[in-house]
């Protein structure tokens, strides 16, 4: 269980299958992924996030990163 | 006025698509440095931050004057870079990469001294003059790096990158800026020596004074030891001798490739003996620094 | 990495250096058979990778294959330097006219190669050097022009040493300096190289050290000796934590955490990275702490792997807190250290408040590092601590 960070995901991202695509190329820790046609963010890298805010840029207000600790 | 890089100094970066030298570019960017191209062979066209990439290092050197170049690809194509830069009339190439084998830096060292060229490093976090430029990740982010370099007169040396920026910041909390730090690397052979940059420092009326991070292993202390007892040389030096420890563990190797105690001049205790005898004070902390110096400023 | 003296000459029989006739024996049966096929008086040699064998008994003289048999159970069964030995060397006696000293090894001053020949060989060099400096030379060669035979007669010659002998010991002299250049040698030393009653030269005894980094370029050889990538040939064999230090390295590419070092005491050490680890270990010493390791981590490692590297630490039988500290970071995140300890901690059943001494990181991402700290109530600091303050602290928080 990530102890650190959580990303909230807005349903109407999986109508954009270009901005999923994005999402996945541009995280360096590799915190989204395809299954199938669905995105999904990877337990296992939540807490390797970097805070880049690349994810937030591509995707605006669709993509929230919490941060568990404040 | 400081040593080897000023606001004047216009250097590419040689492997600056990859990951840290990305990061490494925007850094240097937001600090002022004069970043005018980068190489990546088959990236020709596109840009870092803005910054032009080409194939070439030729590519730069042809249209436009270029002081230096930064070496930030894997150790596998190190040497292959370096010899690209000096071949290329570049006159100034910090060597960040580690884990070079140490017969290819024999090797680009003895060329770059043929053609008349500096090297910093391997193994390095570049060089600062703190204001007005860097080169290399030295200090990190550019608020972080203001916040531990302020411009003085002081020079710092260092063979761990990170103590570069330890010394250069108690140096700043204690009201003392500095000329110009050098990381110069923590390998076994490296581009320039504490001896070999002094005469630097020596002709910068900007450098009042020394402050340099030494360790166990190889003959750089000794070396500047010697430099000091023959050239009368106007700066104080201040030096903080780490790895004590190791003086009881010879053939271990702690830290950097270039520190392992394999025969008697190589302990810290050897080697502290000598700077004393050359007139260079050694700290037995990093907060000693900065009174040292002042002692001997008579600041 | 150190080779065994077998391995040595193995090089040096391989480029063309005589030597003694030779078997190498795990066993005494087999050094006892090694010894009947030689004939004649035999030594023994101990094969450590350290020197002082001869004060330690590990070279002894045999007369017959019993005899040696007698002598390989003595030298199999003793540790030198806390070294097992890993078999022993078999070697016919030869009758000795003159000893002589050569190596090959960096000269970092100078960046360059430097050979180092004595007509006075056998005995400590350094001694030598001092005591009869004519008969010691150094020859430096350049690492870009081909290696030519003169730079080894140079290095013969300088001592003096003229007529028949000269050819002979400048084809040595090249070959050691050619075998050095090859393998990515950081010494290659024949001592002593001697003259026999027949006016040859053999080498009777060789240590080479192979540069660490070069150990990828140099897998050939390595396959060709028979070392395995595991086989690590520092002067003490790993211990399992360190081994478990250096899964955790490889583990993950993102920065290093490695050099785990494993002592006695009691006080975990999550330190970074080459500077700043010897820095700490010596402040932590100094303030009279008892650190159960050293280490280095840096270079913008992943939580994942701070959080490997802590659970390790923590693992150790007798650690009661640990202390996380570097220096004034450019590269490395304090955020993501911070998340890495915690999560090491709490991964090893240990809550992080009561087991982190202190947390000194400055730099990069201070502020949102002590977020993550005071959540978790474990105490930091920040530059205007030292780090020799900050150990101090933590020694005091020991039991």
């Amino acid at each position: 269980m990530a102890m650190f960070i959580r990303v909230d995901l807005d349903a109407s991202l999986q109508q954009d299958v270009d901005l999923k695509k994005r999402l996945v190329e541009v995280c360096p820790v590799d915190i989204f992924a395809l299954d199938g046609d669905t995105l999904t963010t990877v337990d296992a890298n939540l807490d390797e996030c970097t805070l880049c805010d690349l994810c937030t840029d591509a995707a605006g207000a669709r993509v929230k990163v919490v941060k568990l600790y404040e | 006025m400081a040593i080897l890089i000023d606001e004047q100094s216009r250097f590419i970066i040689q492997g600056i698509t990859g990951r840290e030298a990305v990061t490494m570019t925007r850094e240097l960017l937001n600090y002022g440095a004069q970043v005018v191209g980068g190489v990546t062979p088959g990236r020709k066209g596109r840009d870092v931050h803005g910054v032009p990439v080409e194939d070439t290092v030729r590519a730069f050197t042809e249209r436009m004057h270029v002081d230096g170049a930064i070496v930030a690809v894997p150790p596998a194509f190190t040497a292959d870079a370096v010899h690209e830069a000096i071949e290329a009339g570049i006159k100034l190439i910090v060597i960040v990469t580690e884990r070079v084998p140490r017969r290819q830096v024999a090797q680009f060292v003895e060329y770059a001294e043929q053609e008349g060229a500096r090297i910093i490093g391997p193994n390095c976090l570049g060089i600062i003059s703190p204001g007005k430029s860097k080169m290399g990740g030295i200090g990190g982010a550019a608020e972080s790096t203001r916040r531990a370099f302020t411009p003085g007169h002081i020079g710092v040396m260092s063979r761990s990158g990170g103590m570069t920026v330890e010394i250069a910041n108690a140096l700043t909390e204690a009201g003392l800026g500095q000329s110009t730090a050098v990381s110069i690397g923590g390998d076994a052979i490296i581009g320039s020596s504490y001896a070999e940059l002094m005469p630097l420092f020596e002709a910068d009326p900007a450098t009042h004074g020394i402050a340099i991070y030494s360790e166990p292993g190889g003959p750089m202390e000794a070396q500047l030891a010697d430099y000091m007892r023959e050239s009368n040389s106007r700066l104080p030096v201040v030096a903080f001798m780490a790895g004590r420890f190791m003086d009881a563990m010879p053939g271990v190797r702690f830290g950097h490739a270039g520190t392992i105690v394999e025969g008697r001049a190589d302990t810290t205790a050897e080697k502290i003996a000598r700077m004393e005898a050359a007139g260079i004070a050694v700290a037995e902390r990093i907060e000693q620094i900065p009174a040292l110096l002042k002692q001997r400023l008579g600041a | 990495m150190r080779f065994y003296e077998y391995e040595a000459k193995q090089l040096l029989a391989k480029h063309g250096v005589a030597l003694p006739k030779r078997t190498f024996a795990r066993t005494a049966d087999e050094a006892a058979s090694a010894a009947r096929e030689l004939g004649g008086a035999t030594v023994l040699k101990s094969q450590v990778l350290t020197g002082g064998r001869m004060k330690a008994g590990g070279v002894l003289f045999a007369a017959t294959p019993e005899e040696a048999r007698t002598a390989a159970e003595r030298i199999l069964a003793l540790p030198i330097s806390g070294q097992q030995p890993a078999g022993v060397l078999v070697e016919e006696r030869r009758d000795i006219a003159q000893e002589y000293y050569v190596a090959v090894t960096w000269d970092a001053r100078a960046k360059r190669p430097v050979i180092v020949f004595s007509d006075m060989g056998g005995i400590d060099i350094e001694e030598v050097a001092q005591t009869h400096p004519a008969h010691v030379s150094r020859t430096h060669f350049s690492n870009l022009r081909p290696l030519s035979d003169y730079v080894a007669k140079l290095a013969v010659a300088r001592t003096g040493v003229t007529g028949n002998d000269l050819a002979p010991l400048t084809r040595i002299v090249l070959n050691l300096a050619r075998i050095f250049v090859q393998y990515d040698l950081t010494l290659a030393e024949i001592n002593p190289l001697a003259k026999l009653s027949d006016g040859s030269f053999i080498a009777l005894d060789s240590h080479m050290d192979m540069e660490e980094e070069a150990r990828g370029g140099q897998r050939a050889l390595l396959a060709e000796l028979a070392i395995a990538d595991t086989d690590t040939r520092q002067a003490r064999p790993p211990t399992p934590f360190e081994v478990d230090g250096a899964r955790v390295d490889a583990a993950d590419t993102r920065g290093v955490a490695g050099r785990v070092v494993e002592f006695d005491g009691n006080m975990g050490l999550v330190i970074g990275a080459g500077g700043g680890s010897l820095t700490l270990f010596d402040a932590v010493r100094s303030a009279g702490g008892k650190p159960a390791n050293y280490c280095e981590i840096g270079g913008n490692p992943s939580v994942a792997k701070a959080a490997a590297l802590t659970k390790l630490v923590l693992s150790k039988p007798g650690v009661q807190k640990i202390a996380v500290m570097m220096n004034v970071v450019s590269n490395t995140r304090a955020d993501i250290m911070a998340r890495g300890v915690i999560k090491g901690c709490i991964d090893a059943g240990r809550d992080p408040a009561q087991t982190i001494a202190i947390f000194r990181i400055p730099g990069s991402w201070e502020e949102e590092g002590a977020k993550i700290l005071r959540r978790y109530g474990v105490e930091y600091v920040d530059r205007s601590v030292s780090m020799h303050e900050a150990a101090q602290r933590a020694v005091a928080k020991m039991g």
